[in-house]
């Protein structure tokens, strides 16, 4: 299982007969192994890492720091929840250290950005701080290098 | 007017150029070319050998160490044997630290081989055993193993060669080229040939820590061998190091100290930092190379079936990180097939005749690429078999 897990982290377009030879089983294991992932939601979806750079520009994403007031019965829950829910956010996580989560969100531009931390982020009951921080550049993303082709260092050929 | 003919040695000038090398420089010069051509690992150092060895710099230990490496790494290699053959080398006396399983290849044949010595060279096998043997006014004298055996040196085959001259066997195994290796029982059938005789085995494991099944196992562990047996081994392929030029040797004091004796005054010790290195390598990298060991597995069996289902036929290797398909379906020689692989679908492999002659009809091919990269080229393959076909 988690070699499987890792080798769909690193390609999940890797075909199950690709797969199967790779784990050194049939086809029919694999396809039983990725179901039973899914329906335990261990595998929650599969989705293409893009440069965002080379299909629009025009995009802008920002990692916001939250700080809240853990509610006395849920604790941060609720609130992840809520903020999770909104389309515009891609990832909330909740962190250790001196913020509470983490809320990554994109628009079309810095208004878009600005405008959901004032009106929906800074709206919710609990919030009590924000601090937004642009993404500049994207290096590396799911352990692929964005920003130019990892290049061979070796020769072509060698004994 | 110098007369540069008279100033080199025949034995440098009759040696041939790699066939390797003549391929590179075909590939080299065309573009967009993607290789399956290389020798060494696609991982990096583990960071903690790299890191070790920046702290060691910044220190400044940066002087010459003994001649046979530093005692600390001399224990470290000593109970690496313990652990994984399970066999005791004095620290002292039995192990050098070499600059590569090169260097520990060179000085061992140089110790033991003089003019007129027969050297049996199992092939297809890594390029430099024969031109070295030859420098050393020794006869090569290739055994050829065959994929029917899986590539695996049989009893028979070596008593045929031998003769009252044969002074070494040079036994290499897991194997570059073919990815073969021998288990116990096919090494004991050696063993039990060489006993009462008083050749040398100088058995190259420098891929030992590669293997897809079963543990390796040296021919030092058969009954009667230790004493008749130098082990090669060192860092580059296990712990993904080939730059840094680190191997060792080890064997029977009575030969390993003959042999020091050229490598005190060749090359005065290995490189210090890279020595540094290797001792965190050895104390906390192993799992490491496990971790490499699993990501070579699935990679062998995607490329093996690949070419299985292109129609070349493939030996499932089991050590190392080659496969060795078959192009003999083609018809072509093992030259000509890979020169047009490369400039028709810009695809280098090296030609298997470059591994001796018994290479030929194969070409090598090596795993140590990422799955996107073996995918891309086994297509481009395809393409150029299902092209050739229908000629
Ligand atoms: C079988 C074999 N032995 C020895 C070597 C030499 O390795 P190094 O000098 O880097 O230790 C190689 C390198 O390709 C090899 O394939």
């Amino acid at each position: 299982m988690d070699a499987l897990i890792n080798l769909l982290k690193t390609n999940a377009r890797l075909t199950n007969a690709e797969l199967a030879v790779m784990l050194d089983t049939d086809e029919k294991t694999i396809a039983t192994c990725i179901e039973t992932l899914e329906e335990k939601g261990i595998i929650k979806g599969y989705t293409a890492i893009v440069n965002d750079e080379l299909v629009d520009d025009e995009n802008v994403t920002a990692l916001i720091e939250v700080k809240v007031t853990p509610q006395s019965q849920s604790g941060f829950d609720a609130i992840a929840r809520t903020i999770a829910s909104y389309e515009e956010v891609e990832a909330c996580t909740l962190m250790s250290g001196t913020y509470d989560l983490c809320v990554t969100v994109s628009g079309k531009n810095l208004r878009d950005i600005s405008l959901f931390v004032a009106q929906r982020l800074a709206g919710i009951e609990g919030v009590l701080s924000t601090a937004t921080n642009f993404v500049l550049k994207r290096y590396k993303d799911n352990n692929i290098v964005i920003i130019d082709e990892e290049t061979d260092e070796r020769g072509l050929i060698s004994p | 007017m110098i007369d540069y003919d008279k100033v080199i040695v025949n034995a440098a000038k009759e040696m041939k150029p790699s066939g390797i090398r003549k391929f590179f420089d075909i590939a080299q010069k065309l573009e967009g070319v993607i290789s399956l051509g290389v020798g060494e690992p696609d991982f990096q150092t583990p960071w903690k050998i790299r890191q070790t060895a920046i702290k060691t710099l910044e220190k400044g230990k940066t002087t010459y160490t003994g001649n046979r490496g530093l005692s600390e790494l001399l224990e470290e290699i000593s109970e690496y044997f313990e652990d994984t053959i399970g066999i005791e080398y004095d620290a002292e006396k039995e192990i050098i630290v070499t600059v590569g399983g090169s260097e520990a290849i060179d000085i061992s044949i140089r110790a033991m081989v003089e003019p007129g010595d027969e050297v049996l060279i199992v092939e297809p096998s890594f390029v430099c055993y024969a031109p070295m043997v030859s420098l050393a006014g020794g006869v090569p004298v290739p055994i050829a193993t065959k994929v029917e055996n899986k590539f695996r040196l049989t009893a028979e085959e070596l008593k045929e060669k031998i003769t009252d001259k044969t002074k070494l066997l040079i036994l290499p195994f897991p194997n570059n080229p073919t990815g073969a290796v021998m288990r116990k029982k096919d090494l004991d059938a050696i063993a039990d040939v060489l006993k009462d005789t008083n050749i040398v085995v100088l058995s190259d494991e420098i891929y030992s820590e590669l293997t897809y099944g079963e543990k390796h196992c040296s021919i030092a562990q058969c009954e009667g061998m230790r004493e008749r047996t130098i082990v090669i081994n060192g860092f580059s392929k296990s712990f993904a190091m080939t730059g840094w030029r680190l191997g060792f040797l080890a064997g029977p004091k009575e030969i390993v100290q003959h042999i020091f004796k050229i490598h005190q005054y060749a090359i005065m010790c290995s490189p210090t930092t890279s020595q540094y290195a290797a001792i965190a390598g050895l104390k906390y990298c192993r799992s490491d190379v496990k971790k490499m060991v699993d990501e070579y597995n699935m990679r062998r069996r995607f490329v093996v079936d690949g070419f299985n289902k292109l129609g070349l036929e493939c030996f499932s290797p089991e050590g190392a990180f080659y496969v060795f398909p078959s192009i003999k379906s083609t018809g072509l020689s093992s030259k000509d097939f890979c020169e047009q692989l490369v400039y028709s679908k810009k695809v280098a492999v090296v030609p298997g005749d470059a591994f001796g002659e018994s290479g030929e009809g194969f070409i090598r091919v090596s795993y140590a690429y990422s799955v996107n990269h073996l995918k891309e080229a086994l297509k481009r393959i395809g393409e150029f078999l299902d092209e050739f076909h229908n000629k």
